[in-house]
């Protein structure tokens, strides 16, 4: 392509971690005014060649040219005076400050060296007006949801004087009029020259938005393509470097369960978090729970683990009556919890594989029985093999994985215990599709030898592949129990959460 | 998955008392109703004379505050202040005894608490240790260092520092009050136009707010976190040239446990202990209430001054409750 100049160059560049080679000779190039995706799996290497670029990381080989001259910088602060800004998947901004401190922080309008508070304010606002966005910018930013949060961050990400803007996945939590939102915003500034550097895990977005694309696969380039080029298929074939059986394996629906009712909850609820609720999960089935973000699916996931205590009702396991007063008691019924935040509330990051998958088998047999180091090493290699858990060294910081290896970690961990009820939560968001697939797999063999699954997904498609039966929750209520029969289709479902009912 | 709609209505904040004015409030609160009981049951207690003896005591004490109020925003702790604040006193003593004029003497007291401050920050940022174990060590560092100097306490004859020591600035009706609480005026000012109208002050409380966030919104967390510490090492100082006008001495054994007084006033004028969130106004009713408590024992004239202590340990029980209520409503 006769384009001009590319703004920016990467090449060569290598980035090695203790025990993982994260980047192998990787080329990567940047032209002005255009929106470019960064394409591969969880663990290819695409957030440690973001981090690499905005100089969280120094390189081990390869040089970086910006506008043709060489550059390396010392940080995010470097990286950002030269005109490259960052926007991450997480929100990085300060809660506690206002809205417009977290836009204008480090770059205040002053006059005579003192931070102009009404300019400030005032220029807050014009510049999230211009993202169709009308909020109190003296507010603390922690009283807006994530979704505002995420674009304050953008609209700071666009107010400094950006060359190169990198969007690390900034919609995997917003819905869809703010995606197009942020297209409106995205294309404005394509516009205006700014290239833009674009991750997401959502395809339909990338094929919508991006005008090429580089994909990279464990570390190393695969190749540089025009949108147009690649179909979505040949695009994920390139990803992971196969082609997807495993979900057209799943198309089928589910057989039946067989199995007897496991766990039954009567009227359980916790004032302020959910309405009392009546749940009957069986035996070998897969329990799906549907509804928006904020419908109180965590909650209902969380009493039904003794995470929280309920306030009315009771619960009745195999028939007998049990009390989950925390998750000590639950983990003794055979009911594991896989949290949604897998950072915050399940790993230990500066522990080893290893050692976080024996955790929780750890804590069952309690501390002064140690568990052998040759069970451990057995169980381990167990369930690296089974769940494809990459790299396959036990012994690595758990850190050093990407996303969607944590989040196999996570779940071999309490598969090591046999539960008869696993609870997952949002399992596989931000994780790429591969790993999707084979953690959606994994999900369906474990209920066909009988374990008994509440499977919490904002993904509609995925929630009607998996599931036997789909409990649609809205405003903290459970409203409906759907069969998942041939008339549930995503419409239908979407209707159920919309209305509260099938109509 | 939308939890509130962005295209069109204009997002509200919950409307209520801002959430973060709340702690201080319930100081000043606390403060007023002190001295109202204290009017009530003592004679000649309600005076604006009373409120600035609790100044001319303890303007040492609100300029190490401050400083602290720095170090405790930015998400960290200071220990080493008490010491600093000795070895100061020492210093100073020591080199006017052997006939150095004061302005040097000063001048190089505040270097050196200003360095060892700066030093301390530079281990916290760059060996990325807790800031409780660096202070800590600086702690016994400075408190040793002002024993080698001398054990025995060493008095201050010198004119100017004399002439502070007993300086009355009158004001209107018979009120009146030492030099050093026109310093320790200063001081406030200037700490609360530097946390409130410059971009060191905000990246103070970005810091505190979150290290990885402000590390990745391209803050200056290396200067700032080092620049907190210096500040802080330099309010001690400070505070140890005051004391040397109050006591007219230097002693190894001055400010014993000062850094503890110190965060107690930061964390009753509501400051988090997290980071953050807190005003300098805080501080500065926080290091009130602790002098009026002693003031109303010491006019209760029964009690043993380890009242003082209670009471100022009961207080902290409750306000950190008050913190624990007020930062898990807002989540």
């Amino acid at each position: 392509m006769a384009a001009p100049a590319p703004i920016l160059r990467m090449t060569g560049i290598g980035k090695q971690f203790p025990g993982v080679r994260a980047l192998d000779g990787v080329d990567f190039r940047l032209m002005p005014g255009e929106v470019h995706a960064l394409m591969g799996e969880n663990g290819a290497g695409k957030s440690t060649l973001i981090k690499v670029l905005t100089g969280v990381y120094g390189i081990d080989a390869g040089e970086i040219e910006l506008a043709g001259e060489k550059v390396a910088f010392s940080g995010p602060l470097a990286a950002q005076r030269a005109g490259i800004s960052t926007v991450y998947q997480e929100v990085n901004l300060c809660a506690n400050l206002s809205v417009a401190e977290n836009i204008f922080i480090g770059r205040e309008p002053r006059r005579l060296g003192r931070i102009h508070w009404k300019e400030m304010r005032r220029r807050a606002a014009a510049l999230l007006a211009g993202l169709d966005l009308d909020i109190d910018v003296s507010a603390p930013l922690s009283a807006y949801s994530l979704a505002v949060q995420q674009m304050v961050a953008i609209a700071r990400a666009v107010d400094v004087e950006a060359r190169v803007l990198i969007l690390d996945e900034p919609t995997s939590s917003l819905d869809a009029d703010e995606v197009a939102q942020l297209f409106r915003v995205m294309r404005r500034l394509k516009e205006q020259g700014i290239a833009i550097l674009f991750v997401s895990h959502f395809l339909d977005q990338i094929y919508e938005i991006a005008d090429r694309m580089t994909i990279l696969r464990n570390g190393a380039l695969v190749g540089e393509y025009h949108i147009s080029e690649l179909s979505q298929v040949e695009l994920v074939a390139k990803m992971i470097g196969r082609e997807i059986v495993e979900l057209e394996r799943l198309e089928g629906k589910p057989p039946a369960p067989s199995g007897g009712p496991l766990i039954e909850a009567e009227g359980l609820g916790r004032p302020g978090a959910i309405e009392p609720f009546s749940l009957t999960i069986r035996e070998g089935e897969v329990t799906g729970l549907a509804g928006l973000l904020g419908s109180g699916r965590t909650e209902l996931a969380r009493l039904l683990f003794g995470a929280d205590h309920a306030g009315s009702g009771s619960l009745r396991i195999k028939g007998a009556p049990a009390s989950l007063r925390t998750p000590r008691a639950a983990i003794a019924h055979g009911v594991a919890f896989c949290s949604e935040n897998r950072r915050a509330e399940g790993l230990i990051p500066d522990l080893s594989v290893r050692e976080n998958l024996v955790l929780a088998m750890q804590a069952r047999r309690g501390w002064t029985r140690p568990i052998p180091r040759r069970t451990q090493d057995e169980l381990v290699a167990k369930y690296v093999e089974a769940l494809g858990i990459r790299p396959a060294d036990p012994e690595i910081p758990i850190r050093n994985l990407s996303g969607g290896n944590q989040q196999k970690v996570l779940l071999a961990r309490w598969l090591i215990l046999e539960p008869r009820l696993l609870i997952l939560d949002e399992p596989t968001r931000g994780i790429d599709v591969g790993a999707k697939a084979e953690i959606q797999r994994l999900v369906a063999e474990l209920s066909d030898g009988g374990m008994a699954v509440l499977y919490v997904s904002a993904e509609l498609e995925e929630v009607l592949r998996l599931s036997h039966k789909v409990e649609v929750l809205r405003d903290r209520r459970l409203v409906a129990e759907l069969p998942n029969d041939e008339a549930l289709t995503t419409d239908a479902l979407m209707e159920a959460i919309a209305k509260g009912g099938r109509s | 998955m939308s939890v509130e709609s962005t295209a069109g209505g204009r997002l509200k904040a919950p409307v209520r008392i801002p959430q973060k004015f709340v702690p201080v409030l319930v100081t000043a609160a606390l403060f007023v109703a002190m001295f109202a009981a204290g009017g009530v049951r003592y004679e000649g207690f309600a005076t604006g004379q009373i409120v600035l003896n609790v100044f001319i005591d303890n303007a040492f004490l609100l300029v190490v505050a401050v400083g602290m109020t720095f170090v405790i925003l930015a998400g960290g702790i200071d220990l080493s202040v008490g010491s600093v604040v000795a070895l100061s006193t020492m210093i100073a003593a020591t080199l006017l005894k052997d006939g150095w004029p004061s302005p040097p003497v000063i001048g190089l007291v505040l270097l050196i608490g200003t360095l060892l401050g700066t030093g301390m920050g530079a281990i916290i940022h760059y060996f990325e240790i807790q800031p409780f174990i660096v202070t800590l060590g600086g702690m016994f560092l400075a408190r040793g260092l002002s024993y080698t100097i001398g054990t025995e306490s060493i008095p201050i004859e010198q004119p100017t520092f004399t002439a502070f020591a007993q300086t009355r600035i009158d004001l209107f009706a018979d009120l009146w009050i030492s030099p050093s609480v026109l310093i320790a005026a200063v001081v406030v000012a200037v700490a609360a136009y530097v946390l409130h109208y410059t971009r060191l002050g905000r990246n103070v409380y970005a810091v505190g707010g979150g290290e990885q966030s402000a590390l990745l919104m391209g803050l200056p967390l290396a200067r700032t976190k080092i620049a907190v510490y210096g500040i802080s090492g330099f309010c001690s100082a400070l505070g140890g040239v005051l004391m040397s006008f109050y006591m007219l001495s230097g002693y190894g054994m001055h400010a014993v446990g000062m850094e503890l007084d110190a965060i107690a006033a930061v964390v009753i004028g509501g400051t988090l202990l997290t980071g953050g969130s807190g005003y300098l106004l805080g501080t500065v009713l926080g290091v009130l209430v602790l002098g009026l408590i002693q003031t109303v024992i010491s006019f209760e004239g029964t009690l043993s001054p380890w009242w003082t202590r209670i009471v100022i340990g009961l207080l902290l029980f409750v306000f950190i409750l008050l913190q624990r209520l007020i930062t898990a409503r807002r989540r």
